[in-house]
């Protein structure tokens, strides 16, 4: 059985680092600012987020057809396309394909369905060589870590962590930590693999029911140079990425990069649909749980999801706890609502890493209720008794005294009265989250009842506004 | 049952009920359409790290090819209008074009939204002319520019065409603290010179 994450103990060691959490936090929430500023340039922004949560929920409502459809134009493309339950038989599949054909080094472009399957240990066990070619991706590989954001897997590193790890794997200077040079350590170490490697692989941001072709948005070139080397190409391709037809493709394209980096566009927005003339290009569509999900009422919505990574930008506790301390590949909001449906206990304390403040709803291109969907995840949780003990005897209390008016009003001003003489140790403690990290503000004089009853409830029985 | 059919059947019973598909409206209308010219594409390319050259005054590509890369040693052309010295006749496989300095192609249009470029297989030769090549230098016409990403999508090659990218700009990464670096792993630089396209 699957240990619990304890996201809390978890991001305790994030948070201690104070200049790592320092940076992080400074760092996505520039990228949200610039976000904002891209989206703002756009005058149908919001009616773009309304289109494209429709034209999801119209895919996902007739998915079954799409991917008929989708694979019919693959094979007629010349393409082969596999079918993968979970994991296990995706990366299964994918060692087959290469073990076929004496492939035995791989480059690939970043893909979260294949950290998800965890692919990478599973082929290496087995002889094969995986290099990883998107920068961020390339460090963590590097560095025995899984990445920590979905588009920005190294966000959470430090150019001196950058310098370390790159001096230890590909010798360069460890007190060289100059941002271009680590950059073109990386371009210069990797480039003999593209040009040796005997296979490539791509996940995909959409995949087009209508051409059959795979859509990678990236902005290193790395998808492009996997591809177009080798004679072999295999693409991961979860099933929800589908769209109907190119014009889809458009307006999604359009949404992405903005939602992500605040710029218009990916520098390479690529579309692969036939092989070149001599080579071979293999689409595996895995479910892994995604047709179970599809089948919940209150969470398929999270299936619409383009991996923006807008939700994990904005969210006060990602930009404080690091993608690492989710235990996921998926973490922030989206993890936060997708994690619990692949392992429910496992991933029982995240929807609790959030302040339901609903950013990540507003952010969200697609348009998915995602802190709505944080709350149902509590409600299922607390449902099935998964909830630590501390916190069900702390929410057994609150139910108590929110459900009775007088008991509140008592509690609430006792409270108020108490955290001012109470010896610190009784609100700094370690059953107290709330303590830990922070200072219980200052009660106000009077409660807000106490002053609506001063101010305005006298007013109110005069008849004035 | 194969593992195709249990997918299948399984979306099929779990699929929410029926959605209808929204039409998708033209977003970029009137004076919006009339201010997306070759201009503006320019601006949104630079903004994206392309650069873009001024034409010639003596009206001679190839002087203009030798003052823009006077460096440039192993020069690759893609498209008949310039002469390279490594004819794509030579190219056995795409590794060959490790040592290309130069890569000279030409765009089908430029997006006027984004500075993208629309390219294919066709418009590169060997596809990864448009990677490996240490910078990429390409010829558009300017009066092929389309005002929106909606507008380039309408286009054929994205049926027809083995390979369409849509190129903003040359290769680049900020996975370091953010640090903006042109040349990850594609092209370092990428610079459009506007350049109409000859007659038939």
């Amino acid at each position: 059985m699957s240990t619990p994450i304890d996201h809390a103990e978890a991001s305790s060691g994030f948070i201690a680092a104070k200049d790592h959490l320092e940076f992080h936090d400074r760092r996505l929430w520039d990228l949200r600012c610039k976000r904002d500023r891209a989206t703002a340039a756009i005058p149908e922004w919001e009616s773009m987020r309304e289109l494209a949560s429709a034209i999801k929920a119209h895919t996902l409502s007739h998915l079954a057809d799409y991917l008929e459809q989708f694979e019919r134009a693959a094979q007629a493309n010349g393409a082969t396309v596999h079918w993968a339950r979970d994991a296990a038989e995706h990366n299964q599949i994918v060692h087959e394909i290469l073990a076929a054909r004496g492939a035995r080094t791989l480059v690939k472009s970043k893909s979260m369905l294949t950290d998800e399957c965890e692919m990478r240990p599973f082929l290496e066990q087995r002889g094969i060589s995986v290099i990883e070619t998107d920068l961020g991706e390339r460090i963590q590989q590097l560095d025995d870590e899984p990445p920590s954001h979905i588009v920005v897997p190294a966000v959470h590193k430090l150019r001196g962590d950058v310098a370390a790890v790159f001096a230890r794997t590909l010798g360069t200077d460890p007190d060289d930590d100059d941002p271009h040079r680590l950059a073109e350590a990386q371009r210069r170490t990797t480039r003999p693999s593209f040009l040796s490697a005997d296979a490539g692989m791509t996940g995909a941001n959409f995949a087009v029911a209508q051409t059959g072709a795979i859509v990678v948005c990236t902005n290193e070139g790395n998808a492009d140079l996997s591809v177009h080397l080798p004679r072999l190409y295999i693409a991961s391709v979860g099933i929800e990425k589908l769209l109907p037809r190119t014009e889809h493709v458009a307006l999604f394209v359009r949404m992405l990069s903005r939602s992500a980096l605040g710029s218009p566009i990916t520098q390479m927005t690529s579309h692969f649909r036939v092989p070149r003339p001599g080579t071979e290009m293999h689409i595996v569509l895995v479910d892994n749980g995604r047709s179970e999900r599809l089948a919940m009422p209150a969470f398929w919505p999270s299936l619409k999801c383009i991996r923006c990574g807008a939700c994990m930008n904005t969210c006060p506790v990602y930009r404080r706890s690091g993608g690492l301390s989710y235990g996921s590949t998926y973490s922030g909001p989206i993890g936060v609502i997708i994690d619990p449906a692949y392992d429910l206990r496992k991933y029982s304390a995240l929807p609790f890493a959030s302040t339901l403040n609903g950013s990540c709803t507003a952010v969200c291109p697609v348009k998915i209720d995602i802190h709505d969907q944080i709350f149902r995840w509590r409600q299922v949780i607390a449902q099935r008794q998964v909830l630590p003990f501390a916190k069900r005897q702390a929410m057994k209390m609150a139910g108590r005294l929110m459900a009775s008016p007088r008991l509140f009003r008592a509690a609430v001003e006792a409270a108020g009265a108490g955290a001012e003489h109470l010896p610190r140790v009784m609100l700094y403690n370690r059953f107290n989250a709330w303590g830990r990290q922070r200072e219980v503000p200052a009660a106000p004089a009077m409660t807000f009842r106490q002053w609506w009853l001063k101010n305005r409830a006298a007013a109110r029985d005069e008849g004035q506004p | 049952m194969s593992t195709r059919d249990e997918i299948l059947a399984r979306v099929r019973r779990g699929q929410p009920a029926a959605v209808a598909c929204p039409p998708l409206p033209g977003f970029a209308q009137g004076d919006r359409r009339q201010r997306a010219g070759f201009a503006a594409f320019a601006e949104a390319l630079q903004r994206m790290g392309g650069r873009v050259a001024a034409p010639p005054a003596d009206g001679s590509l190839a002087s203009a090819i030798a003052t823009l890369y006077p460096q440039a040693r192993v020069v690759c052309s893609a498209t008949a209008e310039v002469a390279g010295n490594r004819p794509l006749s030579a190219i056995r496989r795409p590794a060959d074009l490790d040592d290309v300095d130069l890569g000279i192609v030409r765009a089908a249009f430029g997006v006027a939204e984004t500075g993208s470029l629309l390219l294919t297989e066709d418009h590169l030769g060997v596809e990864a002319l448009g990677f490996l090549a240490q910078h990429l230098l390409v010829l558009l016409d300017p009066a092929q520019v389309v005002p929106d990403v909606h507008d380039a999508y309408r286009d054929a090659a994205f049926e027809h065409a083995r390979y369409v990218i849509l190129m903003t700009g040359p290769s680049a990464t900020a996975d370091i603290e953010g640090v903006l670096i042109h040349g990850a792993q594609g092209v370092r630089s990428l610079t459009v010179l506007p350049w109409p396209q000859p007659g038939p």
